[in-house]
């Protein structure tokens, strides 16, 4: 019993002492390695981008699906795993292997980020580290919004993920896109819509986005976002007329993380212009 | 296949010899399978392990990982090709399979809506059934299809092998409606999700669910292959089949009730896997002719040995990453069907 106690006590030092571990989520690998922890992290799976270094380790697959074996094969100690991770059977598979399992919270958008960064902390044994980073990034969040509260302005941004049969998909409300433009101090052109949903032409106009915001890269699929802007859609949009078309790398605009705060800041640039410099953003 | 084989040359080998390599084959395969994979185990502490008397690790590799996949990947070799071989007699048309009736597109509208209607479905569900709510509703969902297929399909008491095909294509249609219109309502996560439980995977088998399809593949067993002197007849034209005693109206309903239980069941472990029911019968024809006698057994073999090498090639492709098993298998059975085209399309 006492033993039993004991155990139980020391379990949470066991497991910070993982010394391998595998990361299936994104935002978790950024964090591990804001964490100054990379170098325990041994394998990710492909939603992680960020860091640079987080790309060259061995790829376990999409987070989604990943495979059992594949897993045990690089042999960790640890397995981090966003909430959407799996399938379930799999990782039952590893976690009987006697692989240990670490589901990160389920909290979405900018209020996740500080209870990942602890979660991620506490797995990794980096704990006080963890602290001061969730507090750093919770009051540049906080900084963020109070100079963007100062903007009077509110414009209409449109996030456009990616063009489907010609239609974009925009992001709706409780989107992750959502999300950042109103941290960014910008309005939600497709707030009507929920989720994820392809837009059409007439609701495009309707929508009068005064800026278009595409993750980089994404605008090739129409030839950069000029020729985005030139489309019969948006060319008779606010956003087309003046020819405002933002571009940002995805995992930082996306991926609520410990880059949010700057992620905001630099969108709140793109759209407000001189009045953001102003605010102090 | 009255239209087609003809112009195909068919194979000759005698099927107790072909049979008997076959089984060799799908016995190394197997051999491969539990011995082979990204974590290297040598072989006979992998065999050790597999009788429970390796170390906890190798173990849980060995027998909670590949043990269920290969029992799943067998089960799903045999009862896709005999349902492909099954379904092309009995339609007299090569290119039938059970995606063409609309089994497959059944158990993917089941699947599609368990993905994305999941929490208000689970609640209905009793509580011990819930982690399987995907698989009940695939097997729902190809139920469902093969019983509208039949109810359809059939006028004054008889069932015309062109009418079933249309309706199957019907089906396929309006199964693929809804399930865009699912995938229309869903969330990014759950459209991630179906696109991916699209494409097939043998990975998600744990014992239970590799269990559970082997079973109701082994149910589905019997009809499928006791069936074959009826199908040859058949190959003669249903009137000249009937006038040699075969009742072919019960003849369809059974052979496509079987198909549904197996081919549900396996799509509902592990997701439409394409080819196999199209490709095995084709190569069992070419190498052992078009008798049903031989060629339904020597097609399960063929499928078990695709299906198994396809798993096989995945997982060990590009570790610790493991691409879906329906793109290997359409690597090797589109490049055949091909191949089978242009054969066939020579030699008339």
């Amino acid at each position: 019993m006492i033993r039993a106690l004991l155990l139980a006590l020391l379990l949470p030092l066991g497991a910070a002492a993982a010394e391998r571990v595998a990361i299936a989520g994104g935002d978790l690998t950024e964090i591990a390695f804001a964490l100054g922890a990379g170098d325990q992290v041994i394998a990710v799976d492909t939603t992680s981008t960020y860091p640079e270094a987080a790309t060259a380790l061995p790829q376990l697959g999409y987070f989604r699906r990943l495979a059992a074996e594949g897993v045990l094969s690089v042999a960790p100690d640890l397995l981090l795993v966003s909430p959407g991770a799996g399938p379930s059977a799999a990782l039952a598979q590893i976690e009987a292997a006697g692989v240990a399992v670490a589901r990160a919270p389920d909290i979405e958008g900018p209020e996740g980020i500080g209870p990942k960064i602890r979660f991620v902390g506490a797995a990794l044994g980096r704990g006080a580290e963890a602290e001061r980073l969730a507090a750093a990034v919770e009051a540049d969040l906080a900084a963020v919004a109070a100079r963007v509260a100062r903007l009077a302005a509110r414009p209409r941004v449109l996030f456009i993920l990616a063009f489907q049969n010609g239609l974009p998909l925009v992001g709706g409300e409780g989107t992750s896109a959502d999300a950042i433009i109103r941290l960014a101090g910008a309005e939600n052109a497709a707030a009507g819509a929920e989720g994820w949903k392809p837009m059409s032409r007439e609701a495009l106009i309707a929508a009068a986005p005064e800026a278009i915001l595409m993750m980089t890269g994404r605008a090739h699929a129409t030839d950069g976002m000029a020729a985005t802007l030139a489309l019969p859609e948006l060319s008779a949009t606010p956003a087309g007329r003046a020819g405002r078309g933002f571009e940002m790398d995805g995992n930082l605009l996306l991926n609520f993380g410990p880059r949010t705060a700057e992620a905001a800041a630099r969108l709140a640039r793109l759209v407000h212009g001189a009045a953001a410099e102003a605010a102090g953003l | 296949m009255s239209m087609a084989v003809p112009a195909l040359r068919v194979g000759r080998l005698a099927p107790v010899g072909v049979a008997a390599a076959l089984a060799g084959l799908v016995a190394l395969l197997a051999l491969l399978t539990l011995t082979l994979g990204p974590v290297p185990i040598p072989a006979e502490r992998a065999l050790a392990a597999l009788f429970g008397e390796g170390g906890a690790a190798e173990t849980a590799i060995v027998q909670g990982v590949r043990a269920p996949r290969l029992l799943l990947g067998l089960a799903a070799g045999v009862s896709l090709a005999v349902s492909g071989a099954a379904l092309q007699g009995l339609l007299r048309n090569p290119l039938a399979d059970p995606g063409l009736v609309g089994v497959t597109a059944g158990a993917s509208l089941g699947a599609v809506t368990a993905i994305v209607l999941g929490a208000a479905l689970a609640a209905g569900l009793l509580a011990p059934l819930r982690p399987y709510l995907l698989p009940l509703a695939a097997f729902a969902g190809a139920a469902a299809a093969t019983g509208l297929l039949f109810a359809l399909a059939r006028r004054r008491g008889e069932t015309g092998t062109a009418t079933l095909i249309l309706v199957g294509v019907a089906l396929n249609a309006v199964a693929a409606a809804l399930i865009g219109l699912l995938a229309y309502l869903s969330s990014e996560q759950q459209l991630r999700e179906l696109s991916l439980w699209s494409l097939g995977s043998l990975g998600g088998a744990n014992w239970t669910m590799a269990l559970v399809a082997a079973l109701l593949a082994l149910l589905a067993g019997p009809p499928l292959f006791t069936a074959s002197r009826a199908l040859d007849l058949l190959q003669l034209g249903e009137r000249a089949a009937f006038h040699a005693g075969v009742e072919v109206e019960r003849l369809k309903l059974r052979l496509g009730l079987a198909v549904a239980l197996g081919v549900g069941a396996i799509t509902a472990a592990a997701g439409p896997i394409g080819f196999v029911g199209l490709v095995a019968p084709h190569l069992a024809r070419l190498t052992v002719g078009p008798a049903h006698g031989a060629l339904v057994p020597v097609a399960a073999l063929y499928g078990a040995a695709l299906v198994v090498a396809a798993d096989l090639a995945v997982r060990l492709v590009a570790p610790p990453s493991e691409p879906p098993i329906g793109l290997a298998l359409s690597l090797i059975g589109g490049p055949f069907f091909l191949w089978l085209i242009l054969r066939s399309r020579d030699d008339a």
